[in-house]
């Protein structure tokens, strides 16, 4: 029959395929629905004997990946606007069994479309291996004595899952109505259309008919409706701002001395400001005309142990950001040294800047130490010891790094005459 | 000096993809990728958290079936999810911009560890040889202008584009002066207009077939991954078929000049010093170290690293010595370039699991 939507004439299975009956359901269901034209009919193919049927349809039809119709389709879906148009996934149990989380991330969104899993128990194309679904003790050829374990319950899942509509029907006879159901949810709704192989399926399970297999695995035949729920639609930011809106440029308002590349690693606990403390000094870098880059580095769990920046500062732009000796470390907390000891060894010059409560490792650096943790406590133990930093190793005026931080969001919070110590 | 943003270049990238047009990002977290999708979800129209990485691959498919342009970001492990997916989008022809920001494998690897170890897989990303056009970014203006850039070429040549960054290029925070964003026109979508039954995979005559977004009103849409003739319909091996799929390569290749983007730095030398990632950084340096010392070298850092332009064999056969640094175990883009038994002349510097010096770098072009 040529129908309106799928030509059901000519249909590329084998005689006696399942598939064959439910396209002619398929096709008198979409007919039945008023005023639907085949280009409101967007159909998605998985890979498979059902995956074939692309050229059958008069609609727009797209034919992917094995397992990933459902996801195609719902990125289709989501992205169309007109909520009367009709995003079908077809695919078999085998690409249900594969994209098994695409199915329940469209259930659990309500995403507008319907998925119509043809469940032949087994895939058909490649030889008749069974699949997730195939119930247990039904035979396939790689699997003779029958399949050990239970299928997956499809329609229990994404019911779990919160399709709004699941169903499972035997694909016999006439079914248009249950279809036709399903194509008017607005949202998510699911078929399992159970259907045997004749290829492979009955040549393994001989005199086994269709409803008996079901009963016999306990495979449940109805309709499950899950609350009513809108049909998801993505939110949309219709103007966003530029990333650039709240981003301030840094304007040169100071002098540096700083005539070469100098070389910072702050090394501290995670949660100690170590990270905006390094921003905070770059910025000010970048106040006094310097050219300056930062990295961060911190255990992947980034709320205990170390927490280590490394910042270049040079008067002329900075291009390869490798740092083999630095010329100055601050290490205000044991995690912090145990980061940098290794670094702190090979300096054979420059200044270390230690908490007055850790060993100094050995090294041919000027070490200074000093209770960096007692003026404002350990969060702000590196803006201390950095304060000093600038004050000792006249690089940039001190005051470049206070401006920018009487600017920031520590402005009001930060006790500064207690921040700058004499000491070292 | 002017004012200057204290930034990292993620931010540059995605504000660039988003200015150029692109309008939907599907993301799904990993390291060090995930400030891109931080600032995408800032900045972009639609924002999608994506379950996983091949699932952001079919979405991507779907909103481009759609009429859409999306991008997305991740690293190898993500990547090798999305490989089959992004296959099947440009056997489709959908447009789509893929971030890659490397990190230090093999396999999980180092999270937070750099690397460019992922050139030679994305030069064979696809089964066949057919090449997806890679455009790599080395410093903030690349990461303004190439992002603009893929958008434009993911929409012009009808599919996906891989712009590659790694773990340093997208992380490392550096002073950017203001002047490097430059205005970006916005592509212009042109989708098929004609009257005449839409065939999805007519070929205009740069090689591109116009698209027309699933769900048209007046036309009939198909879109296939399996091998198929112009009108897309599937077939085994006809020659309409093969020569399509020959095609997919030739548009990519064909219009590989629209693309070729490099910087240049000749000295008038018989070396050349080749870099291209966070690796140019330290070949600029090498470069200016050099000529310090009084030794003359040239610096090339290629930016369209896929296709291949056949430019850059013009240039680089004009230098006896061919200097190649790159952060993988082989020297992968140096065995693409020179195959692996290389040409006379033509040196290696490579290094895993930290940055290459530019001493180093400098060292091997005296030796
Ligand atoms: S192999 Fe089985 S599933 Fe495939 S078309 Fe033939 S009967 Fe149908």
């Amino acid at each position: 029959m040529n129908g309106k939507f799928l030509s059901t004439e000519n249909l590329p299975f084998c005689k006696g395929c399942g598939h064959h009956i439910v396209s002619q359901n398929l096709e008198k269901a979409l007919s039945s629905i008023a005023g639907l034209s085949p280009l409101d009919v967007i159909v998605v193919t998985d890979i498979g004997c059902i995956g074939i049927i692309d050229k059958q349809f008069t609609t727009h039809t797209v034919h992917g990946l094995h397992g990933r119709s459902v996801a195609l389709a719902a990125g289709i879906a989501m992205a169309t606007e007109d909520p009367k148009k009709k995003v079908i996934a077809l695919l078999g149990d085998g690409g249900a069994t594969i994209g098994l989380q695409h199915l329940m991330e469209a259930a659990q969104r309500n995403i507008n479309m319907t998925v119509i899993v043809h469940n032949n128990m087994l895939y058909g194309m490649t030889g008749g291996q069974p699949s997730g679904l195939t119930p247990r003790g039904f035979k396939t050829p790689i699997m003779p004595d029958g399949k050990p374990n239970i299928g997956y319950d499809l329609c229990k899942v994404l019911h779990a899952t919160g399709a709004p509509s699941v169903r499972r029907l035997l694909a016999l006879g006439d079914f248009t109505a249950d279809l036709a159901a399903a194509l008017a949810v607005p949202g998510f709704s699911f078929v399992e259309a159970m259907e045997i192989c004749p290829s492979y399926g009955v040549k393994f399970n001989p005199n086994r008919k269709l409803d008996d297999i079901a009963k016999e695995a306990g495979i449940e035949i109805g309709h499950w409706q899950g609350p009513a729920r809108e049909p998801y639609r993505p939110a949309t930011h219709d103007a966003p701002a530029s990333l650039f809106a709240t981003e301030k440029p840094i304007a040169a308002r100071h002098k540096a001395p700083l005539k070469e590349r100098y070389a910072v690693v702050l090394s501290g606990s995670a949660g100690e400001g170590v990270q905006s403390a390094a921003e905070f000094l770059a910025q000010a870098a970048l106040s006094c005309g310097l050219h300056a880059t930062k990295k961060g580095s911190y255990p992947v769990t980034v709320g205990v142990g170390f927490s280590t920046a490394e910042i270049l500062l040079s008067p002329k732009p900075l291009h390869f950001t490798g740092i083999s000796v630095p010329d100055a470390v601050i290490a205000t907390s044991a995690d912090g040294l145990g980061k940098v000891r290794g670094l702190i060894e090979k300096m054979t010059q420059g200044t270390v800047y230690l908490d007055a409560s850790l060993e100094a490792p050995a090294t041919k650096a000027t070490v200074v130490k000093h209770d960096f943790r007692a003026p404002l406590g350990g969060r702000s133990a590196v803006l201390v010891a950095l304060t000093m930093l600038l004050d000792r190793a006249g690089i940039m005026p001190t005051d470049s790094f206070l401006d920018i931080l009487k600017d920031s969001s520590l402005g009001k919070k930060i006790d500064f005459a207690k921040l700058r110590q004499k000491g070292g | 000096m002017s004012e200057r943003y204290f930034i990292d270049n993620s931010r540059l990238i995605i504000e660039a993809t988003a200015r150029a047009g692109a309008d939907v990002f599907i993301g799904y977290p990993i390291t060090p990728a995930n400030l891109l999708y931080l600032y995408a979800s800032q900045r972009f129209p639609v924002v999608l958290p994506a379950p996983d990485e091949i699932t952001t691959l079919q979405w991507m498919a779907g909103y481009a079936a759609a009429g859409k342009l999306p991008v997305t970001a991740t690293s190898y492990p993500g990547l090798a999810l999305m490989i089959e997916s992004i296959g099947m989008s440009h056997m489709m022809e959908l447009p789509m911009v893929i971030i890659l920001a490397q990190r230090l494998g093999p396999a999980t690897g180092t999270a937070t560890g750099g690397a460019t170890g992922d050139i030679s897989l994305l030069h064979g990303i696809n089964s066949g040889g057919y090449p997806i056009p890679t455009l790599c970014i080395s410093d903030p203006r690349d990461a303004w202008e190439l992002s603009a850039k893929a958008v434009h070429i993911a929409d012009h040549l009808r599919c996906p584009v891989i712009l590659l960054a790694s773990k340093e290029t997208v992380m490392t925070v550096q002073d950017v002066d203001p002047a490097v964003m430059t205005p970006i026109e916005p592509v212009r979508r042109r989708f098929y207009t004609g009257d005449a039954p839409y065939r999805p995979y007519e070929p205009e005559s740069d090689g591109v077939p116009p698209l027309l977004p699933v769900g048209d009103t007046r036309h009939q849409v198909r879109i296939t991954a399996s091998t198929h003739d112009r009108s897309a319909a599937l077939q085994h091996s006809t020659p309409e078929a093969l020569a399509n799929s020959r095609r997919l390569a030739e548009k990519v290749e064909k219009n590989v000049g629209d693309y070729t983007l490099f910087d240049w730095d000749d000295d008038a030398a018989d070396t050349v010093v080749v870099a291209y990632d966070v690796t140019a950084a330290a070949a600029r340096e090498a470069v200016a170290l050099l000529r310090a010392g009084g030794r003359k070298a040239s610096l090339f850092i290629p930016k369209t690293l896929f296709p291949v332009p056949p430019k850059y064999f013009e240039i680089l056969g004009r230098y006896k010595k061919v200097v190649i640094a790159e952060e993988n175990l082989q020297g992968q883009y140096r065995e693409i370039l020179f195959g692996k038994r290389g040409r006379d002349g033509v040196r290696g510097v490579t290094a895993v699991g930290r940055l290459i010096t530019p001493e180093e770098i400098a060292a091997e072009v005296r030796s």
